[in-house]
């Protein structure tokens, strides 16, 4: 024990004496580290995001009665229920109107409200009292007590004259919606003894049959596990996920380079230690055990750096609900232990799989081995031949899983192998740059120049290469971002056309809302659809009928189309087809479809294929008449409406009064839409914020090897100085060099870059959820990015540079003393 | 000095702080000492009416429907079930309509066996007919578990009664039945519970023979016993500088009842008290002075040591027990925690009982 005590103390000894490679070490363990962990805790409070929104308070991941005919019902129905032993909590949802704003107003009751409510908020038991107990309580998410510009315990008038309990913030909440005591709603829905639905909890006991206790009046919805916004989202998740594993294999750049030198540097120090007596065996354990506790320092640096980033990032959900609510609040940035470990773990291994090739030389060092610093940059060199072959290599394997790779995992794989393909070569086209410009030149000074960065490059090869990856992902990462927040936005307005959607409990009612509708003259145009199910070759199918209209033609997201395709539609003898379902059946433009229909097979040409993001489900769209037709029993219930923002709380109001339409049957789809768009944009702020980072990481790779460079490079600058070139004249030139293999580097990331985004989009996407992401490339944004690594290079190279600048002229004498 | 029968069943007080954020201010165990301000007081020489007493009081604070059996399945294996009812108002004044009303009710059930005890909880507010009491017909119910009269139930016993509650891994139905009227506990129903005036209106019903099934993780077993009910209202039953009791049900095989209980203090005092009940319902007060409570041994149960073993001695009546748990492990997990399970007692004399533990 002693023994190894003493073999680290020397092992350590190094560090000491190299303080700069010490730091290159940890700062790469550190930021391949805090990048991972940051992604994944950004994912998952993402994640908690939309939980929220789909949650409140019993949304649709808790089962519910409702009543299937009637927006409301009587709450002696919940008393009979429970005393069934059903345990159901009652919720009144309706809408208020507070200085012209329309706010969804939800009543709940707290004492029976289901506990196990996904990531609901909860009230603490301290809470309950004040908020049943007269005055009550509105909770508010701190967004809307913002958008009302009320502040805490105001009691704010509504448009009714009546007035709304105290406000208080509850974080977790959904923004635009109060919740209220189910006793306040009643009264101010002017709803007495109503509730709209039942949230169904965790049975203490089998309860009776539901119709045994209140016959056909309710009916049971079972919760969905996934939202739509999640459907949507994970493909964005999976994405920003491989960019995390990208921005840490980054990081591993940096700590193999760190590591490589370190062991080149510390071979006497082992032989030395060899002879003295120590065993092989005994050496390398210590150097694994040092590895490790470095990694171990590093990894825990680094986790609280990433909860720091994502802390950051996400600064309304983070610690505001720590010190309010305590730490029951599930899906708050909490460091759960997983995160922990996962974050530690990841770090221990990535040193290991970085110190990888040195571990195992200094298992196989004989003793007498002896050092030769130098010659492991010069055998670099000698290796970039080796390097490019195997950069062909892994392109290969790129190109054959491209060709026959099938899974997701195959998708990653031909991510993976592109970029560490570009990484080995890009010191091989450097260096084929390099010798072109050196051919060049003329002037001895440019021929200089051009050799000695040549001779440069492997120092400067792995942070270079560091730089390309980060660079590489950044391209990747604001491409797809950009790419998903314009198609998803773009998706959105097509897809949630109309304003307000109103679903009728018959057709009966829906022919009445329809004349009625009529009379408005605030409502713009009526759209009435249909959906009908049937089974296409298996699988089941939804057709969707809608009415020809221009507000369709225009902002319908088509992908690939016929001529006329709309006109084509109206017949009933086309139809468009969703992308997912196109793809598992492999029709195309131009196919004859055939969908078994009541009245016989329904023989559908396809003119279009449109995307429908996120939707597990295939389904055809065609011209709602000719659904009637063929499907005579489709409901005709649904109705969409074209009207003025302004008008449509209004309009809801009035629809809700004249045909006792519950919160369920008219959607204010504009409020949903602008919801939705909301998060997203966080998530995408999230992102952009996070590409600064991989950059600050490449950033520093380069300036640590720099640094490490600057002193070894003392020879190969001392001739010139003594020749006559002033040490700023130098210390220029040593920066334009820099500069410009930066420059070469940033330019060759930006196609890689795209490639990779483009993987992601076409390949990993595809494979992953069946449908396609159109790719856009945003050019200024590159220029933007190029000039960034530019200046990023630039800080990095500047400390080096001014450092020789201002070099003591006897450092530069010295490299002439004889032990050179 | 008052000897009266205490209100153990003060576990109401865990609605206090669910339906209040008083809790910080909580004076006592589970906020029983807080001040009645606007609540109804509790006087001397009231002349109890039933059926209607066995109806809610709501303008008092609180209230509870209290009901312990010693029972034995078939093969002869000791078990014991509580069933409890609380009520708590909220606020003093006019009762509110609907939503409005300021009862939060809250019930406990649980059963022991030597090898395993189970309990659950429920709440829920008043006003809306989840849970309530009524006298004519006689109901206590908190949604599926309930406590009914039927129509031949004699005011004055309270019995016959019919008896159920369900969990997730125990149910049971019980059908009681009792032919002596209920017992006025302290002075005529009025029992004080400190020197300063704090009392309760207080009467039981130790009389009950039951009989039924229980039901533990689907297994059902016919059993039958005895049972107790404890009837207590009170708006500030108990002094602030109390912290718990150690409270006792005896079933004698002679057929006397026996309550016994002490009150703890702050200052490490503690104040014994006790209810002798004849077979034939009469009830005779015994003085602190004459009762002796030694707690024997201790088991720790969620983290806690509970005295759950008992030496009792009451000279004057010549009378010295040894009580042992049925299960030391009888701990009521619920909001408001504590140990309720039943015993049984050997020495001059022999019998069963429930045994409740708050405060520590």
């Amino acid at each position: 024990m002693r023994r190894a005590l003493w073999i680290l103390a020397v092992l350590l000894s190094h560090w000491r004496r190299h303080k700069m490679q010490f730091a290159t070490l940890l700062v790469g363990l550190i930021a391949a580290t805090a990048l991972w962990s940051g992604v994944q805790a950004i994912n998952q409070q993402a994640r908690t995001a939309y939980d929220r929104a789909a949650a409140t308070f019993g949304g649709s991941r808790t089962a519910m009665l409702v009543a299937p005919d009637t927006a409301t019902f009587s709450q002696d129905l919940f008393v009979k229920l429970r005393r069934a032993g059903w345990p159901v909590s009652p919720a009144l949802e309706g809408r208020v109107q507070i200085n012209g704003r329309s706010l969804r107003l939800l009543g709940i009751e707290p004492v029976t409200l289901p506990v196990d409510v996904g990531n609901a908020p909860r009230l603490g038991a301290a809470d309950l009292g004040s908020f049943v107990a007269p005055p009550g309580q509105t909770l508010v998410a701190r967004e809307t007590l913002s958008d009302l510009r009320a502040q805490e315990g105001a009691a704010l008038p509504t448009s009714d004259g009546a007035t709304l309990p105290p406000l208080r913030v509850l974080p977790q909440l959904v923004p635009d919606v109060l919740v209220v005591d189910i006793g306040v709603a009643q009264r101010l829905l002017n709803k007495p003894d109503q509730v709209s639905r039942l949230l169904v909890g965790k049975p203490r006991s089998t309860p009776a049959p539901l119709a045994s206790v209140v016959g056909d009046q309710l009916q049971l919805i079972e919760p969905s596990a996934e939202t739509e916004l999640e459907r949507l989202t994970d493909s964005f998740h999976l994405n920003l996920t491989a960019f995390g594993l990208l921005s840490f294999f980054v990081g591993l750049f940096i700590v193999n380079s760190a590591v490589g030198l370190a062991f080149e540097q510390r071979l006497p120090m082992l032989r030395t230690l060899r002879a003295c007596g120590a065993s092989a065996r005994l050496v390398n354990t210590v150097l694994v055990i040092e590895l490790v506790v470095l990694a171990l320092v590093a990894g825990l640096i680094g986790l609280v750096c990433g909860y720091f980033i994502a802390a950051v990032l996400l600064p309304d959900v983070a610690a505001s609900l720590r010190g309010l609510y305590g730490a029951q609040i599930p899906g708050q940035l909490s460091l759960r232990p997983e995160w922990w470990l996962a974050g530690i773990g990841i770090s221990i291994a990535g040193a290991l799989v970085a110190a990888a090739t040195s571990l195992i030389k200094a298992i196989r060092m004989p003793v007498l081995a002896t050092a030769q610093p130098r010659a492991w940059q010069q055998r670099q060199r000698r290796w970039l031949v080796l390097q490019s072959c195997a950069a062909c290599a892994v392109f290969a394997v790129a190109l054959l899983l491209l060709r026959f790779g099938e899974s997701l995992i195959a998708g990653f794989g031909v991510l993976a192998a592109l970029m560490l393909g570009a990484a080995l070569i890009l010191p091989a086209l450097l260096e084929l740059l390099l010798l072109a410009g050196q051919r060049t030149a003329r002037q001895p000074l440019a021929l200089w120049f051009w050799a000695d960065s040549r001779q440069q490059l492997s120092g400067l090869s792995l942070a270079l290469m560091a730089l390309l990856l980060a660079l590489a992902v950044n391209v990747g990462v604001s491409t797809m971002v950009e790419t998903f927040s314009r198609t998803f936005l773009g998706w959105l307005n097509g897809r949630l056309a109309a304003d307000v959607y109103i679903s009728a409990s018959d057709n009966a009612q829906a022919v009445a809302i329809r004349s009625w509708l009529r009379e408005r003259s605030e409502v713009q145009a009526i759209l009435s659809g249909g959906r009908a199910e049937t089974q296409v070759q298996g699988q089941p199918v939804e057709l969707l009928g809608l009415p020809d209209h221009a507000l369709y033609r225009e902002r319908w997201p088509l992908l690939e189309t016929a001529p006329r395709a709309w006109t084509r539609l109206v017949p009933g003898n086309a139809a468009f087809i969703s992308e997912q379902l196109s793809r598992r059946l492999n029709v195309h433009i131009g196919d004859v479809i055939e969908v078994p229909a009541p009245g016989g097979t329904w023989e559908l040409d396809i003119v279009g294929i449109y995307a429908d993001y996120g939707n597990p489900r295939g389904q055809l769209t065609v011209n709602v008449a000719a659904l009637i037709r063929q499907f005579p029993q489709t409901p005709q219930t649904r109705i969409g409406l074209i009207v003025a923002r302004e008008n449509i709380p209004g309009l809801i109001a009035a629809l809700q009064k004249q045909f006792a339409l519950g919160e369920r049957n008219v959607a204010d789809q504009a409020t949903v839409k602008a919801e939705s768009i909301r998060i997203f944009n966080r998530t995408f702020a999230v992102t952009s914020a996070l590409n600064a980072f991989t950059l600050g990481v490449a950033g520093i790779a380069l300036l640590t090897s720099l640094l490490t460079l600057a002193n070894s490079r003392l020879p190969q600058l001392a001739p010139l100085w003594a020749i006559g070139i002033t040490r700023p004249r130098l210390a220029a030139i040593e920066l334009t060099k820099t500069l410009s293999v930066a420059l070469f580097t940033a330019l060759l990331a930006v196609p890689l870059g795209l490639v990779v985004a483009w993987c992601l989009i076409a390949i990993v996407n595809v494979k992953a959820f069946g449908w396609r992401l159109p790719f856009h490339v945003f050019p200024l944004q590159l220029v933007e990015l190029v000039a960034v690594a530019l200046i990023a290079s630039l800080f990095a190279a500047l400390l080096p540079m001014i450092r020789l600048a201002r070099m003591q002229p006897t450092s530069l004498v010295k490299v002439f003393a004889n032990e050179r | 000095m008052s000897a009266d029968g205490i209100s153990r069943r003060a576990f109401a007080g865990g609605i206090a702080a669910l339906t209040l954020a008083r809790r910080a201010g909580a004076q006592g165990y589970a906020g029983l000492g807080e001040t009645a301000d606007g609540f109804a007081k509790v006087t001397p020489g009231k002349i109890f009416a039933f059926p209607a007493d066995h109806g809610p009081h709501p303008e008092f604070r609180i209230e509870w429907w209290y009901l312990t059996a010693n029972l034995r399945d078939g093969s002869g294996a000791a078990c014991g079930l509580q069933w409890t009812l609380f009520r708590q108002a909220a606020q003093p004044g006019p009762q509110g309509e609907g939503w409005a009303n300021q009862q939060i009710w809250m019930a406990h059930a649980a059963v022991t066996r030597a090898d395993t005890h189970r309990f659950n909880e429920v709440f829920s507010r008043g006003g809306i007919g989840q849970a309530g009491v009524t006298a004519t017909p006689f109901a206590a119910w908190i949604d599926d578990w309930e406590m009914k009269g039927l129509d031949r139930t004699d005011d004055r016993s309270l019995a016959p009664l019919t008896l159920k509650a369900s969990s997730t891994d125990f149910s049971y139905a019980l059908t009681l039945e009792a032919d002596r009227p209920v017992v006025l506990q302290g002075d005529r129903g009025y029992s004080r519970k400190s020197e300063r005036g704090q009392a309760s209106y207080y009467y039981s019903q130790p009389f009950y023979r039951a009989r039924g099934t229980l039901t533990i993780d689907d297994k059902v077993v016919d059993v039958s016993g005895q049972a107790w009910m404890d009837r207590e209202w009170s708006s500030q039953p108990l002094d602030t500088d109390q912290t718990g009791w150690d409270w006792l049900s005896l079933h004698l095989a002679s057929g006397d009842k026996l309550m016994l209980y002490r009150l703890r203090q702050k200052d490490g005092r503690d104040y014994p008290f006790g209810n002798w009940i004849s077979a034939a319902g009469e009830t005779k007060m015994i003085a602190g002075g004459d009762i002796q409570m030694i707690p024997k041994a201790t088991a720790e149960v969620a983290g806690r040591k509970l005295p759950v073993e008992w030496q009792i001695a009451i000279p004057s009546r010549s009378f010295a027990i040894a009580c042992k748990p049925l299960n030391p492990k009888a701990w009521m997990g619920t909001g408001f925690s504590y140990w309720e399970g039943p015993i049984g007692f050997a020495g001059t004399h022999d019998g069963v009982g429930y045994l409740e533990l708050t405060g520590y």
